[in-house]
């Protein structure tokens, strides 16, 4: 395929008066990974749920995989755009099983064979066959984020947009879950969109990423800028500046 | 090292603060007894005192067994417990209370929760002050106002009258902060303060702790997964894993690259997880525990 694997063109969301995305243009080549971050209420997460579909009031242009978007996304699309949200202990149903998470996405676009495509998808991720008929509350917070990782990957989707996928975990699990997206996408050769507040996670993961602020983008760089030390806005400075940790005056 | 600090000094010569020795926390539970603190030692002068862990680790166990906050079905039990030269394991729970607050206070993680959603934010504040102090309503509220103004608030009398959930996770903080020291405590448990903020807010918060240590010569414990705000932070760290301490050392060795090879092996593993802006690596190091730290 040629031409980004998504693209969207002043796009612009509001939630009644308040105006939470303006005119953000970006572009993500297939097999890249691209990093959004931010402030909260800068709209990085937004910007997200327009692109998979879970926020329907927004305008101007939004193209994946080189068709552009309508406001109700078809099957197909879900099918090749999957989700992974922040919080492993919110985003799974309490009462449904790890094989009922990951069966449903398979009944819903009428794909057989889900005893293989399970065995598989928790493989992929590092869950022992085990854990399948388990319920969330018996699994650590790395397991269900794996879990949640699992249910994406089940449909063999071409783009993973990640959502804060380890804001909620220790580091120790935040490094293991990092190395497990860093070898599927290597694997599968995905697309990544990845929203964090966290610098130094966008820059591990991320070949470019977009500082953004008050809805706008204020600065798209490549992760050996940010590294560098060396962003053009000032912003994007302080952001930098503040990650470093506190600082004693004098 | 990159900054002065003058209450370590005259720490060492006076008194120390707290006194902990051999602190432990358990939970008696239908299936066997969860043993959140394993003999915990440490003494507290007038510094900034880390604590950094992951998730069960019993670092909040710790600052709340210090406050006399565990409930019912646990317990502490420590060899010594003592803040300046007073016995904590033998007070009533009645003295308890009246340490708690006026004495030693705690800084909980989320504004959010930790606020009263149907009274002012200012009402709250003169509250905390009139528990320990003999004043008139008036004069909790001239106090009250100063320790806005204290935590850098920039319209005190505006938001005194504001209810929670109209002011933003860090002002709410700072109140937290303000109601927290309105009292004067010597002893500040700060449990996460800064993890619900943003990075920018974060800094603000944390200047405003800082200062206030040094100005009134407080001892602060600071409870934190997060190493590199505590190695920027704090004087001295002690590492917990399993309810246990894993080693104590000053902040500035965390970063310390020729301190290395004196450094536990979770410490290393912790810090050896982190995606690093400066050292990028393809794949991040994993920790690896070892069920001997735990003997």
């Amino acid at each position: 395929m040629t031409g980004p694997a998504i693209a969207t063109e002043r796009l612009n969301v509001s939630f009644a008066d308040n105006h939470v995305v303006k005119d953000l243009s970006l572009s993500v080549q297939p097999g890249e990974s691209f990093g959004i971050v931010g402030e909260s209420g800068s709209g990085k997460s937004t910007v997200l749920r327009v692109l998979a579909g879970l926020n329907r009031d927004w305008s101007g242009e939004v193209a994946i995989l080189g068709k552009s978007q309508p406001r109700q996304r078809d099957k197909a699309f879900h099918r090749a755009v999957q989700m992974v949200f922040q919080d492993p202990y919110g985003s799974l149903h309490p009462k449904k099983t790890v094989d009922d998470a990951l069966a449903e996405p398979l009944t819903i676009h009428g794909i057989g064979d889900a005893e293989a495509r399970i065995g598989r998808a928790m493989a992929d991720v590092g869950l022992p066959p085990s854990f399948r008929f388990r319920y969330p509350h018996q699994l650590s917070g790395g397991q269900r984020q794996r879990v949640a990782i699992a249910r994406a990957l089940v449909l063999e989707p071409s783009i993973l947009l990640l959502d804060e996928p380890t804001s909620a975990l220790d580091v120790s699990i935040q490094a293991e879950v990092l190395n497990l997206l860093t070898s599927l996408r290597r694997q599968r050769n995905l697309t990544y969109i990845l929203v964090s507040h966290d610098l130094a996670v966008v820059a591990h993961m991320c070949e470019r990423l977009l500082v953004m602020q008050f809805g706008r983008g204020v600065e798209e760089m490549t992760a050996q800028t940010l590294a560098a030390r060396n962003p053009q806005t000032d912003y994007a400075r302080q952001l930098l500046v503040a990650s470093e940790g506190f600082k004693r005056a004098g | 090292m990159m900054h002065p600090t003058p209450p370590l000094s005259s720490a060492m010569t006076e008194q120390p603060l707290l006194e902990l020795d051999n602190l432990r926390v358990n939970f008696h539970t239908p299936t066997g007894i969860v043993r959140a603190v394993r003999g915990l030692s440490f003494t507290l002068g007038r510094e900034r005192l880390g604590i950094v862990g992951e998730s069960g680790s019993g670092k909040s166990m710790t600052g709340r067994a210090i406050l006399d906050l565990i409930p019912p079905p646990g317990e502490v039990l420590a060899d010594r417990m003592v803040y300046r030269g007073q016995d904590l394991l033998t007070m009533d729970r009645r003295s308890r209370r009246k340490l708690r607050g006026r004495h030693i206070s705690m800084v909980m993680q989320d504004p959010k929760f930790s606020l009263n959603p149907v009274q002012t934010v200012g009402s709250q504040i003169a509250e905390a002050y009139r528990v320990h102090h003999k004043a008139s309503a008036r004069e909790a509220k001239e106090r009250s106002l100063g320790m806005l103004e204290a935590v850098q608030i920039r319209e005190p009398a505006r938001v005194y009258d504001l209810y929670p959930h109209e002011v933003s996770g860090g002002m709410g903080q700072r109140v937290m902060i303000a109601m927290m020291l309105i009292a004067e405590p010597d002893i500040l448990i700060a449990d996460e303060p800064t993890s619900a903020l943003d990075v920018t807010v974060q800094l603000q918060v944390l200047k405003i702790l800082d200062d206030l240590v040094t100005s009134r010569g407080m001892g602060l414990i600071f409870i934190s997964h997060d190493l590199h705000l505590v190695q920027s932070f704090c004087d001295r760290v002690i590492v917990m894993y399993g309810g246990k301490a894993m080693e104590t050392l000053p902040a500035a060795e965390l970063a310390d690259e020729s301190a290395r090879a004196r450094r536990h092996p979770y410490t290393l593993g912790l810090l050896g997880c982190l995606p690093d802006l400066d050292h990028p690596k393809a794949k991040l190091a994993t920790l690896e525990r070892d069920p001997a730290w735990l003997a």
